[in-house]
This record gives C-alpha cells, structure tokens and sequence, in this order.
C-alpha cells in the first residue's frame, strides 16, 4: 500500500513539474500583439475552412471495442500467467508456492485449460472481426 | 545466490540520523529530485545522441559547435524553447489544450519510479508492476488524444486518432510479450523479475526459454517502437502527411513537453526491455571465474544504464533505417501478425512450462 502512496505522490509531482515549466515559461516568453491571422488554426496557411470537430468513421468505434475486449484480456492473463509456475511448486515464489496461492491447491494442467479456453474464445473473436472485414482500414 | 538487501545506504543513514516520519519525507523528496534531475538528464543527453547519430546516418557531423561535441546543443535548445511565445490559437478548447501535455510527462515519470536502476535503487515496487506500467503508460496516449481534440485543427485530429489507433494497437503485443515474462519468472515486480534472471547470461529471459524469450523479445522492440511513436512507425506525427500531427498547435513549452516525453518514453521503454529480457541491473556472467569477478565488480546501474542504452541506440538506428509505413499496413501489421504471433508465442511457452519441458 505504501508504494502506492509513495506512486501518487509522484503523480501530483509530475504534474506539477509539467504545469511549473509552462507557468515558468509563461512568465519568461515574450508576448507579440497579433498583428491579423496570427491565432487561426493552422491548415498549411490557408484560411481554415469549418470546424475540426467532425464525425468519425464507424470503424474507429468497432476497433476500440476489439482493442478494449483485448486490453481487458491481458488484465485477466496477467494472475493466471503469474500462478502458473507457483502452482507447480517452482518460480519466484519457489517452496512457498502454496502461500502465492493462498493455500489453494491448483493442479498446473488445470490452469493450463482455463487458460486455453479463454484465449481460444479470444481467439475466435479476432477471427470472426477480420473475416467481418473490421481490420481493413482505408 | 547472493541476497540483496532492499534499502539503499543513503536511504539507511537518513533513516538513521533523522525520526522516523521526517526520515520518510526525506527519503520521498530525495527520490522525487533525484528522479526529476534524471529525467531532465536524460532527455538532454538522448537529444543530443538522437541528432549526432542521424547525422552520422546519413555521413553528416551533427552539431559540432555549441561546447565540446556539440553537447551543449539542446541546453541551448531548450533554453531558446523556454523563452518562446506560447501561442494560443483563437479556437482551441482551452482546458484541454492545456492539460494534454502535461499527462505524456507525468505518465513517463510514473513508468521511472517503478524502474529498478540497481539492486537498491528503485522508488516503488508494486507487486503489479507489470500491470501497472500498462496502466500508467495509457496517459501518454491520452495526452495526445486530448492534445489533438483540444487543438480544433484537422492535422492535430488526424494525427491524435492516428496515434490512439496506433499507440491502443500496439500495447496489446507489447504487454502480451511482457506476460511471457511474468509467466515465466512468476512475478509482477519489476524487482524480482531482474532476480529472476540471475546466473550465466544464458539465464536472462531472452535467452532461457529457448526461442520464445528471443521472439518476444523482438516483438517486444517492434512493438515499443510504435508505442514510442519513433519512425518507422511515427504515423501520429507524419510531417511529410500531417504537418506535425497531433502537436501542430502547440509552440513553446506545451511543444517541449511532448517532446521530452517522447525521449524519457524512449529512456523508459529501453530500461524496461532490459529489465524484462536482458537481466536489468544484472552483471553479464559467462561462467568464467576471473572475468565473472571483473564483471560482477561494476556497480549494477552501470550495467543498466548500458544495456538501456545498446537498447535506445538500437531504437534510433530502426528511426533513421526504415521508410516510413502507411497506416492501414502499420495497423494490419499490428492486428494479423503481431499480435496473433505474439498470442500464439506465449501459449506455446505457457504449454511447454505446463509440460515442464522448458524451465523444470
């Protein structure tokens, strides 16, 4: 718990370090008057034509959903990956194996199915989004 | 195996001279500085290597005038940014305009702290470590998200949703090639994943499980490459398409931000390949007695930062090597070979530990 006192912290202070640069750099930088199209976005020195704020391919949309399924599987994978050698008694946690468990018995092979299993549901998700042509892009 | 005690002698004689919550503040701030003063560093020493070793690319000298080496070149550099105007186009969304660069800095100071430099120099070290990094790496790609959408410009759109697709894509293999190591060393912290690899050279990761530690490790530079936002796989910021990307708006310090972030990102993502393949902190054994001694006699940062930065030269030679790709192939690269790859490699290791073939 503490590191993650000590981790917050370090937050507050990253963000302090960023903020203090540009304050600093806002106190130091001269100023020019704009003197006609200083302040318009910048569309390679033309007059900007409407607004950037337009809508989005659909695409975008399906492909965060497949990222997020994914992303959310390697959080999943990560306590699965991390017992596997403790349930067979070796790896970091060595002899006290049973403790990094917290005294569960788990047989290595039954992890092993739990885990194909799960990658094999993923797995055939990529499948049916790429034969759903969501990865094409253009 | 030698045991190696978690605190620091310097952390050990403030604990020592001063009570104890004053002790912990002064531990805290010491790290907080000492850490700032490295980031600082680092981005200064790694622009100057960046240039110098393009020019050398591409048989130019680099800079050679502003002190010995030109290695006075971007104090000079950032000196003239602090002094720039900051400008603040007419139709940017102020709020997030201004928050964006200062979450990839934050994120990249975050990813350090949990960083082991030497055997007792290490700020924090949770048992998630791993998880964490993934975690907190995320506010980089965040900056740019909301950079790129507070800058009301089309370059700066295109570029953010570039890079969010891009930046998304890519940490899916890199953290799956990340869990290869945790599966097999059996641990989340960063710490004990280094003691893990602890013998002969041939028990670092990328060399114990036979061929997957290495292909991992590939993947893992490939696809931090991309995650680093460095060419080949710049698509975010594409000058040649893009005008700057997602930072076209920015001038001044907001530009400075992102840009040290990039080059503490790169100092970062080397760091933790070394730490997860290359034995981090670990002196180079070879199993022959005398040069063991010799190797094992230079302090463990040393060795850290070496192999950090054979890792960060490698980087750069990948940058000023490779043509740049388009984005539909940066992206099929990602989703139908990376990351199945990458899938597969790890199951085969996850079936082969199961089996006790590999690691008894």
């Amino acid at each position: 718990m503490t590191e993650y006192i000590i981790l917050g912290v370090f937050a507050v202070v990253g963000v302090l370090f960023a903020g203090g640069a540009m304050i600093v750099s806002r106190l130091l930088a001269p100023r020019f008057p704009d003197t006609g199209q200083k302040l318009e976005p910048y569309e390679s020195g033309e007059s900007a034509i409407g607004s950037a704020r337009i809508q989005f391919k659909i695409g975008y949309y399906l492909f965060a959903l497949i990222f997020l399924v994914f992303d959310v599987e390697a959080v999943f994978l990560f306590p699965v990956l991390g017992v596997m050698r403790s349930a067979q008694g070796t790896g970091a946690a060595g002899a006290s194996s049973a403790a990094a468990l917290g005294g569960v018995h788990l047989s290595p092979f039954f992890i092993w199915g739990e885990l194909m299993v799960f990658v094999a549901i993923l797995g055939f998700a990529l499948v049916y989004a790429w034969r759903k042509k969501v990865l094409e892009w253009d | 195996m030698i045991a190696y005690s978690a605190n620091h002698p310097v952390g050990d004689f403030i604990r020592a001279n001063l009570p104890a919550p004053l002790a912990a503040l002064a531990n805290g701030a010491l790290s907080v500085v000492v850490l700032m003063v490295l980031v600082v560093v680092v981005a200064i020493l790694l622009v100057w290597l960046e240039r110098k070793v393009c020019a050398r690319f591409q048989a130019r000298l680099g800079p050679t005038r502003v002190g010995p080496f030109g290695l006075l070149q971007p104090i000079a550099d950032s000196l003239k940014l602090l002094l720039k105007e900051n400008i603040k186009p007419r139709a940017v969304d102020t709020l997030a305009y201004f928050l964006a660069p200062l979450l990839p800095i934050t994120g990249s100071f975050l990813v350090l702290a949990v960083m082991p430099f030497d055997h007792n120099l290490q700020v924090a070290d949770p048992q998630a470590g791993m998880v964490y990094i993934a975690a907190v790496s995320g506010m980089g790609i965040l900056g740019i998200l909301i950079g790129g959408w507070g800058s009301n410009n089309k370059y700066s759109l295109l570029g953010s949703m570039r890079a969010g697709a891009q930046l998304f894509s890519y940490e899916l293999s890199m953290v799956l090639c990340m869990l290869l190591v945790v599966m097999a060393s059996g641990t989340g912290s960063l710490r004990e994943i280094v003691l893990s690899q602890q013998g002969t050279v041939r028990d670092w990761w990328i060399f114990k499980l036979p061929g997957a530690g290495a292909l991992a490790f590939v993947l893992y530079l490939i696809s931090s490459t991309a995650e680093l936002n460095r060419g080949p796989l710049d698509l975010s910021e594409a000058e040649s398409e893009l005008a700057g990307g997602f930072h076209t708006e920015y001038s001044g310090m907001g530009f400075s931000m992102f840009f040290l972030a990039e080059f503490v990102n790169m100092f970062a993502s080397a760091g933790l390949g070394a730490t997860f393949f290359l034995g981090g902190f670990l002196a180079p054994q070879f199993g022959i007695g005398p040069l063991d001694h010799i190797l094992a006699f230079i302090p463990g940062f040393i060795w850290f930062f070496a192999k950090t930065g054979a890792l960060i030269f490698m980087y750069m030679w990948f940058r000023w090597t490779f043509p740049r790709l388009r984005i539909d192939h940066l992206l099929s690269l990602e989703w139908k070979f990376l990351l199945p790859v990458s899938m597969a490699n790890l199951l085969l290791a996850a079936t082969l530990v199961t089996l006790g073939w590999i690691l008894p």
